[in-house]
């Protein structure tokens, strides 16, 4: 028992002195940096398309790379490839388990995942020699459900789950390549890091971690939430991320700093994020919200720049386009819609 | 009074911590919100909805109403003459719903308790309490679910008509308005959310017990720890340690200096925010043309705009296929083009189907790296080193210290060389004189950001 007593003594020392390093470097707030930076103003967005076709709640969107097509998954049990553009529906895919959680399009536009209470990832290829489309591999292994995954290409895939972990898959050989173990709660959501070489995770342990997908370590781990993540996504510039929780409020972390920069939130909303993304800028980030809206957020002088209502239900999934040009909100109202 | 269903082990009134679900989180602070409100000395008369807009502080009109309707919606407060659940800011009347009936009490009532609800309404003799149409659909539909064991439904209803009955007049009236806004919640009209619906990740989560982080357990005088138990704690720990060593050996950066890297990145990108810069030509999205599109794809004739994006970073300049093809065009003038080779043949590595990874291996090996190569690449002796070693096991990863040495050669040597040279330059005001009409555009509509500045 000594052992064990000193061995955790020496963990609360180490983790004393991160807790240190930080307050070394926390010299000042983002906020008071950016205090002479124009205010971005009212941003009003209005509705472009109204994608209809589900028939019940949304869970989940994702765009392709081509910053027009989107696919879709929600609890009727299927997977939907719009052009959102032309609202029309290139692909309805009808999947083996209608509790899905999450969905992704691979960036080669060939294919597209999902997965949900069924701990399973499914990939499913668009291009097929024969014209349909099929499921080209399935990914078990997972013990929880699976909350969010995200192609790196055409042969791997990152995944995370309620089981507490993440684990990069090869698709090909449906092997799970590398797992990362270390959250104590369910991971809820993942963002790749724009040069793919890192991933940040968000769970309900209030935390975040960045992770390193090569050799599959915890790099980093972000406190301060006080309630589930359910929502991360990475700044553009690589160097920070934002993250959606429980407690509603949003904030940002910055990487070199290795702490909280802002945070974003108000009195009067006390409902939880489910989904948040950054404009290509980074200067707004966009936050769907349980109470149906979806709020604009200043994201350098943490002030509300604007809401976009229009659902009727909670707004479960958001997204912006490669090229900046468009956000996607989907909803339990069964909708998606197309803002900019 | 009523036995409803409850969930078990939902705790009353306190405060919120992280093993909460969410609706609970958000229903303590409506909670609070209504203490505040139903205070003696600083609480609101809700007499009309009006007075308890005003008396919200430092809130506008619009999030009042929002918040009002929130907390209406999740059945706090109602409205005593309409089965929906909303706040509007006209004159009519609201009503606090009893602390018996808070969602935070996790009810769970069962289709049974409705048919009894619905059963006793119609016993009783009150116009102010006749079905509504949806309501009387309910009911027709529970006695058919539930005709086994009607007159047990039956039973119940006209024995709490009764204990009704009993009541004082003014306070059945108020007691009848609550039951009501509690049914409302729990089976809305329809057309209405229900917000008693759960988010089915939280679901899963609200049925397990609370968790203990995995492999660290700490023992106690009454349960000691097995000899596997302090094995695994002391795995676990050891892991933990090495972790938190590899965290401290970065070093921080100030909150001050990543602040300006912020405000500088924001002034670099802000033109190439279609949210915040009107895109040229617009944006598809509303000319309902897909113009941009096209022009952002083609190499022949690339707007200035992106030309000058080129100049960000070597990312930037490779991204865009028409950098890319400039950027070769220079390399092969210097003699160094295998760089950029060597690395697109990496990145295609990380792509290929397992089964070939070694092949492929050994292609890149012969090509740029080998005795000899055909395209010899030029790296340190350590990369090389490192590299050899890793050909013994060929992986998708085989190179990556080769390829991140050299994409940092480039960066620092031939990107920058690129950006100095004739053949950038004049391309970039090569392009600038074809788009000169967007030039006219300018003056048209000022306040655009001048294309011919330094």
């Amino acid at each position: 028992m000594n052992e064990l007593d000193n061995l955790r003594q020496e963990a609360e020392t180490l983790k004393s002195a991160i807790r240190d390093a930080r307050k070394a470097a926390c010299d000042t707030n983002l906020v008071q940096v950016t205090v002479n930076m124009e205010p971005v103003g009212r941003i009003q967005m209005r509705t472009r398309r109204t994608l209809r076709g589900h028939l019940a709640k949304i869970y989940a969107m994702h765009w392709g790379s081509e910053s027009r097509y989107l696919v879709s998954a929600s609890q009727d049990g299927k997977l939907i490839v719009w052009d959102a553009y032309t609202t029309n529906k290139v692909h309805a895919i009808p999947l083996r388990s209608s509790w899905v959680m999450t969905c992704a399009y691979a960036s080669s536009g060939s294919y597209v995942a999902c997965g949900g209470l069924d701990n399973i990832c499914s990939i499913y290829s668009l291009k097929t020699r024969e014209g349909n489309v099929r499921v080209s591999r399935e990914l078990p292994g997972h013990t929880g459900y699976l909350s969010c995954c995200r192609f790196l290409d055409d042969n791997q895939i990152v995944t995370s789950s309620g089981d507490m972990t993440c684990a990069l898959w090869d698709i090909e050989t449906g092997q799970q390549c590398t797992l990362f173990t270390g959250h104590t709660g369910d991971v809820m959501s993942l963002s790749l890091s724009p040069d793919v070489r890192t991933f940040v995770s968000g769970a309900c342990d209030a935390s975040s971690k960045l992770w390193d997908i090569r050799d599959g370590m915890c790099k980093q781990t972000f406190p301060g939430h006080e309630s589930d993540i359910n929502a991360v996504t990475f700044f553009p510039n690589g160097y920070a991320f934002a993250t959606g929780s429980d407690d509603a409020t949003c904030r940002l972390f910055d990487i070199r700093a290795d702490q909280e920069l802002a945070m974003y939130s108000h009195d009067n909303i006390i409902c939880g994020i489910t989904s948040v993304a950054f404009s290509k800028s980074g200067r707004l980030l966009m936050a769907g919200y349980d109470d149906f809206n979806c709020n604009v957020w200043d994201s350098m002088k943490a002030e509300r720049a604007g809401v976009l209502a229009g659902h009727d239900n909670r707004v479960s999934c958001l997204g912006v386009t490669e090229d900046g040009m468009a956000i996607a909100t989907g909803s339990w109202d069964s909708f998606l819609k197309i803002w900019n | 009074m009523m036995a409803y269903r409850r969930k078990t082990g939902c705790r009353n009134g306190q405060t919120a911590n992280t093993e909460d679900g969410p609706h609970l989180i958000i229903y303590k602070k409506m909670e609070r919100i209504l203490e505040k409100m139903q205070d003696e000395q600083i609480g609101v008369p809700v007499k009309t909805v009006k007075s308890f807009m005003t008396k919200i502080p430092s809130v506008f009109t619009v999030e009042a109403l929002h918040l009002a309707h929130l907390m209406a919606a999740h059945g706090y407060i109602f409205c005593i003459d309409d089965h929906v659940l909303t706040v509007k800011a006209d004159g009519t009347y609201y009503r606090f719903q009893t602390p018996y009936f808070w969602p935070s009490n996790c009810w769970e009532p069962e289709n049974t308790d409705y048919a009894v609800y619905l059963c006793k309404r119609t016993m009783q003799n009150k116009t102010r309490l006749e079905l509504a149409d949806y309501e009387a659909e309910n009911l027709a539909r529970l006695q058919k679910m539930f005709s086994r064991k009607w007159e047990f439904i039956f039973m119940q209803a006209e024995a709490q008509a009764k204990v009704d009955k009993k009541r004082d007049k003014l306070e059945r009236k108020v007691l009848d308005s609550q039951e009501r806004a509690f049914w409302d919640v729990h089976r809305p009209v329809p057309g209405c959310v229900n917000t008693t619906e759960h988010d089915i990740k939280k679901a899963c989560r609200m049925n397990k017990s609370t968790r203990r982080a995995k492999g660290i357990i700490c023992g106690s005088k009454a349960n000691p720890m097995s000899e596997a138990d302090i094995a695994r704690s002391t795995e676990a720990l050891r892991k933990e340690i090495a972790s938190l060593k590899s965290r401290l050996d970065r070093r921080n950066v100030k909150i001050s200096k990543v602040g300006e890297s912020y405000v500088s990145y924001f002034e670099q990108y802000q033109e190439y925010d279609p949210f915040l810069t009107p895109p040229e030509p617009s944006s598809p999205w509303v000319s309902d043309s897909p113009e941009f599109w096209e022009v952002e794809k083609q190499t022949k004739e690339v707007p200035p705009r992106r030309v000058r994006r080129w100049a960000f970073s070597l990312q930037e300049l490779l991204k865009d296929p028409a950098g890319r093809e400039q950027f070769i065009k220079f390399l092969e003038k210097e003699f160094s083009a295998e760089n950029l080779m060597f690395w697109d043949a990496v990145q295609e590595l990380k792509q290929v189907h397992s089964k070939d990874v070694p092949v492929k291996v050994q292609e890149i090996w012969n090509e740029y790296l080998g005795p000899d190569a055909n395209s010899p690449i030029n790296i340190d002796s350590k990369s090389y080193e490192l590299t050899k070693k890793n050909i013994e096991k060929p992986s998708r990863w085989t190179f990556d210290e080769a390829a991140a040495h050299l994409y940092h050669l480039m960066k620092n040597d031939s990107y920058q060389r690129y950006l100095r040279s004739e053949m950038y330059k004049e391309y970039l005001s090569g392009t600038k004189k074809k788009s000169s009409i967007k030039g006219i555009r300018s003056v048209i509509f000022p306040g655009r950001k001048d294309q011919n500045s330094t």
